[in-house]
Formats: C-alpha cells, structure tokens, sequence
C-alpha cells in the first residue's frame, strides 16, 4: 500500500468535515437579521454573542483538548480589565482595544498553561480556580489600577475604526460583537479542522498513545490554551467596550460555573455548541429574572443537575443531528473508509 | 504568637473535620463533589434553628447536625450520586455545582441571606491565659473534639472490619463484591459519615466561620486545598494540610492582612505545581 492514496483520503476526509454547512449559512443570516429585526433587543443580542464567544473559548479547551477548567473567568477578566485600562489610559479605539486585551489575556494563558500540563484532572481544576482566585484577588486589592470593589468606570470608546459610532441602542455594539464573533469562529473552525485539531482530539482520547504516535501533547496543549485564553480575553474586552464599565464581577468563580453550564447546556466539543448554549442560556437567565428576580440561582441549579442526570449526550445537538441521519437512513460521514485502510 | 498558632490549630482541626468527608467521596470513591460545603451549611443551619428557634442546648445541636446532614446525605447518595460514580468528571463537576446553586439559592430563599448568629454557652465563650498563650475556650473545645474525631476516624478506618472493607470497595469494587462485601451499602454509610461530619463541622463553624447562604461557595476553595494538598489516599495526609492551611490562613490574615486569601491560593498553586498527586501521595493507590 503506498503512502499516496492513504494520504489523499486523510485530507479528503479533513476536508469533508471542515465543509461549511447550509445550517451554519442559515445560523448567521439570522443572527445578523436580528441586529434589524429585533432594535429593542440589541443590548441582550451583545451579551449573548459575548457569551458565545467566551463559551467557545473553553470548548476549545475542554471539547478538544480535555482539560477541565474551573477557572476560564480569569482570562475574560484579564481581557475586560485590559481593554477597560487601556482606553483610559492610552487609546480609546475599539479595535486596538480589542487585539492588545486579547494579546494580554492570552500571555498570561501561556504564562498559566504550563500549570495544566500534568497531574489528574483535579489537579487542573484545582490549578485554574486557583488562578483565577488569585487574579481576582489580585484585582481587589489593587485598588489604584483597577478600582477595587468599585470597579472602573468613566470608560469612553471611540467609533470602532474611526468610522462607526456606538449608538444609544446598541446596534453598534451588536454588530461589533457578532463581527469579532463570526471571525473567531471562522479561525478556530481552521484549526479544529486542520491536522492540528485531529491531534488534540487524539489527545483528549489518550495523550499516552497520541504521544507515541508522535503528536507531543505538551506543546499542543500550550498552543491552544494560549489561543483560548486570547479567545477569552476578545470576549471580555468587548464586554468592557459595549458596556463602558469592569466590575470586579468580570473575575466572579460564578462566571466560571456559568460558562461551564452555557457550554454544556450546547454540547461539547463542536464550537457551535458554545454559541447555541449562550442563546439558551441568556434567553433562560432573562425569562427566570423576570419572573424570580431573587432565586434563579436555584432554577439553573436544576437545569444543571437534570442536564446531568438525563445525559448530556443525549440532548447534546451534534447526537441528535446524528441520530436523525441514522434515522432517515443517510450515515453521518466518518472515518470508515481510512479506518478500512488502516486495517 | 502562640495565640496565632493555637488559633491557627483550632482554624485547622475545623477545616479537617469539614474536608475529610470530601477527601474520602472524592479520593477514595473518585468522585468530584463540589457541594460538599452544602452539607456543611445544612448542619450550621440546623444548630442555628434549633437554637435559636427552639432554644435547645448547643450540645445538643451537635449531634443533631451530623445526624441531620449524614441522612440528607444519604438519601442524596441513594437517590442521586449513586448514579454518577462512573460519570466523567466533568459531568460530577456540573452536578455538584448545580446542587450548590440550588442550596445557595433555597437557603436564601427560607433563611434570608444574612449572617446567621448563635450565642453560646458561657462556659464555652471568654478566654483563659495558659503559659503566656490566649486560649479561647471554644477554640479549645474545638480541638480536642476535633482530636477525639480524627483518632476515632483514624482506628475506624485501620482497625475495624467496616473500615477494611471500605478500602477494599475502594481499591476494586468488582473483586470487593465478588468477597461478599455489599459495596453499595458502604457507599452509602460511607457517604452519610463524610456528609454528617461535615454537618457537624458546619455547626461548629457558626461561631468561627460564619454562616450565611454563599457559605458553600466561599469555603469550597478551603475544602479543596484540604484535599488536593493532602493528598487522597490517606486521613493523615488532609489532616495535616487542614493543619497547614489553619495556621497559614491565620498567620497571613494577622500578619499581613493586606494581601487577603492571596497567599493562600499561592500556597496552594505552588504545591500543586510541585507535587501533582498531593504531599502524601502514595504510590499504586486510587
């Protein structure tokens, strides 16, 4: 058997699963229709492309490469706190804004990465809460740079590019948050899809046998927990730059546990999953505050717990989509035909 | 100085008697219990009721506490946690978490969220000078009744029957049932012990700790550091971090009480970077 046909089939293979599908077109159009169908909802719109992005951020991390991280709320403070300073203190546009907050959340990913390189996965969980314990901690206390427990305010954003201004109603805003969206999303699709993607999967499954296969789990491991933490850091910068205020909320252990939950509560492991799981979760959030303003706590508690106890694989939208082709009989593409040639 | 260590031991000894159920759930039975502190908080509350609702003595709030969260705990594991045993991680991590939600949230729901306050006995408050030393009488009970636990926990586990047929379920639950040994019922009693402890650490806690509805979200951290540092194949190991992690948190809040929990959450970064498994980590074990 030659190398040449085994070869071609892998990237065929690669390529069929990187297409982009008619649900992925339809997904976009729509959350653009929102920014005009829906004027009264964009500050609900922005929050909840925030969270997407943010949720997508830790799927890179535990759908693809398996760590468990208690603690990704430390990178979206790191970003919101970076972008809120950096406007204040140096420049007020957006975009650079952006890419400098989400640079500074992602050293301190590569600074923190090498911590979740070994031990158990308790021990990574135990090391992220501690980091972000620590930052939040940090951010507390110094209150010179940061505000304290007041947070920093007074935060005004110029026009993003010079050229659009942030309105009163957030359409701006929206359109801002679903652009930096859609180009995250269109990157870490790249990459998810790409050899380097195949490995960390490999590697989630058994970093022991990924490694003798010749994938080096360590150094791919930093590489995209660097990349989420910028991820991350995108996601707080621009919560900061739509809001104009960082409260010390943005480091909050809740927002960890919650950013687990939106994620989950989409699937793990497939991108989208972070994006549907924001929509559920903030649409759930605004209907449970409006009717018990003071306990939703309990009642996303519950959808916790049952989402557990049913299975999260069997409500997960990746399952379904494959259990509806298995259904009406067309097989989900896999990797039948390069598993035949290994064997 | 003393006072600070002595403080600091009493600080500990409580922070063991709240971890150790955990260490055991989730080193010995490998499950990741986050909602542990609920337990906890479940036996502060019910000393507080019963005290200050009913007016009964705190010496008997105690047992009242770890009988009260040992069955919640029971019928937890029964109903709920038995079927997560060989869940991933991180679906044990969702499920506690969403528990802890929904325990914050009834709390404050029928308690209120403020600090919940108990007087104690007279003979129990005020505090005594012993060798140049400010002892308080309450920090005292606490560590001997601490001390008596963990010596009884400790021949329990090494000494009984139950407590070698616990680490046998433990080890290999499959072999465990093939010997006879009803593993499930172990699990049970096991879970209740560690949930009942922690309800009695919780009552004691009330005085020390405080107590009001984030309870179980702000000690957690504390619970965790018990258990990862310690290391989880052994009672000496979490005990001797709860000791560690008393008189450090202690120390630190006297002597520099500007840089808060931070040196604490340092502490325990810089152990987990240094020893992964645990201070006491034994080899071969699960």
């Amino acid at each position: 058997m030659s190398p040449l046909p085994r070869q071609a089939l892998a990237s065929a293979f690669l390529r069929r699963k990187a297409r982009w599908k008619p649900l992925e077109y339809g997904f976009w159009i729509l959350a653009l229709g929102a920014a005009f169908a829906l004027p009264s909802q964009q500050l609900l719109l922005s929050e909840i492309a925030i969270l997407a992005l943010f949720a997508m951020s830790l799927d890179l991390i535990v759908g693809y490469a398996g760590i468990l991280s208690l603690g990704h709320a430390a990178f979206f403070g790191v970003g919101a706190y970076a972008a809120g300073l950096l406007s204040l203190h140096l420049t007020a546009e957006p975009l650079t804004g952006l890419i400098l907050s989400g640079a500074i959340a992602g050293l301190l990913g590569l600074a923190t990465s090498y911590l979740v390189l070994r031990g158990s996965d308790l021990t990574k969980l135990m090391t992220t809460f501690g980091v972000s314990m620590l930052i939040s901690e940090a951010a507390n206390q110094a209150a010179w740079l940061t505000g304290g427990a007041d947070g920093l305010s007074g935060i005004l954003i110029d026009p993003i590019a010079g050229l659009f201004e942030f309105d009163l109603f957030g359409q701006t805003g929206y359109l801002y948050c679903l652009t930096v969206l859609f180009a995250a999303l269109v990157i870490a699709r790249r990459i998810v899809h790409a050899p380097f993607g195949l490995s960390l999967k490999a590697i989630k499954r058994n970093s022991r046998r990924a490694a003798m296969l010749g994938i080096s789990p360590n150094r791919r491991i930093v590489v995209i927990y660097t990349l989420s933490a910028v991820y991350a850091g995108f996601a707080g910068a621009l919560l900061t730059q739509t809001t104009s205020f960082v409260s010390p909320d943005v480091l909050a252990f809740h927002r960890s546990a919650d950013v687990l939950l939106v994620l989950v509560l989409g699937g793990v492991g497939y991108l989208y999953g972070g994006v549907i799981g924001a929509v559920i979760f903030t649409v759930l959030r605004a209907w449970l505050s409006v009717v018990t303003p003071q306990y939703w706590m309990f009642w996303i508690g519950l959808v916790l717990v049952a989402l557990v106890l049913v299975g999260r694989d069997r409500i997960n939208p990746a399952r379904l989509t494959a259990w509806v082709r298995t259904k009406t009989g067309r097989a989900a593409p896999s990797a039948a035909p390069l598993a035949k040639e290994e064997a | 100085m003393l006072t600070i260590l002595f403080d600091g031991i009493a600080y500990g000894m409580l922070l063991f008697v709240l971890a150790c159920g955990l260490a055991v759930t989730l080193g010995l039975m490998n499950f990741v219990n986050l909602a542990h502190g609920a337990f906890a908080m479940a036996g502060g509350y019910v000393t507080v009721v019963l005290m200050n609702r009913y007016g009964i003595s705190f010496y008997w709030c105690l047992p009242a506490a770890f009988l009260f969260s040992a069955a919640l705990g029971a019928v937890l594991e029964v109903t709920l946690y038995r079927r997560l045993y060989a869940a991933s991680h991180l679906d044990q991590v969702l499920f506690s978490i969403g528990l802890v939600f929904m325990a914050v949230a009834g709390v404050d729901f029928f308690m209120g969220g403020q600090q919940q306050l108990i007087s104690l006995p007279p003979e129990l408050s005020g505090r005594f000078n012993l060798l140049g030393a400010d002892i308080g009488r309450y920090r005292l009970f606490i560590i001997v009744l601490c001390a008596l636990l963990t010596i009884a926990l400790q021949t329990t586990l090494t000494r009984t029957r139950i407590g070698s047929q616990l680490r046998a379920a433990v080890d290999d639950g499959r072999v465990a049932r093939g010997l006879g040994i009803n593993v499930s019922v172990i699990f049970v009693l096991t879970f209740a012990l560690g949930s009942g402890l922690a309800g009695l650490g919780g009552a004691l806690g009330v005085e020390l700790l405080g107590l009001d509805p984030n309870f179980p979200l702000k000690y957690l951290i504390y619970f965790m550091i018990v258990v990862t540092i310690g290391g989880t194949s052994s009672i000496t190991g979490p005990f001797l971090a709860a000791l560690l992690l008393g008189i450090a948190d202690v120390a630190g809040k006297y002597y520099l009480p500007s840089l808060g929990a931070f040196i604490i959450y340092a502490v325990m970064i810089a152990f987990l970077i240094l020893r992964p498994n645990g201070l006491f980590f034994r080899e071969g074990g699960r």
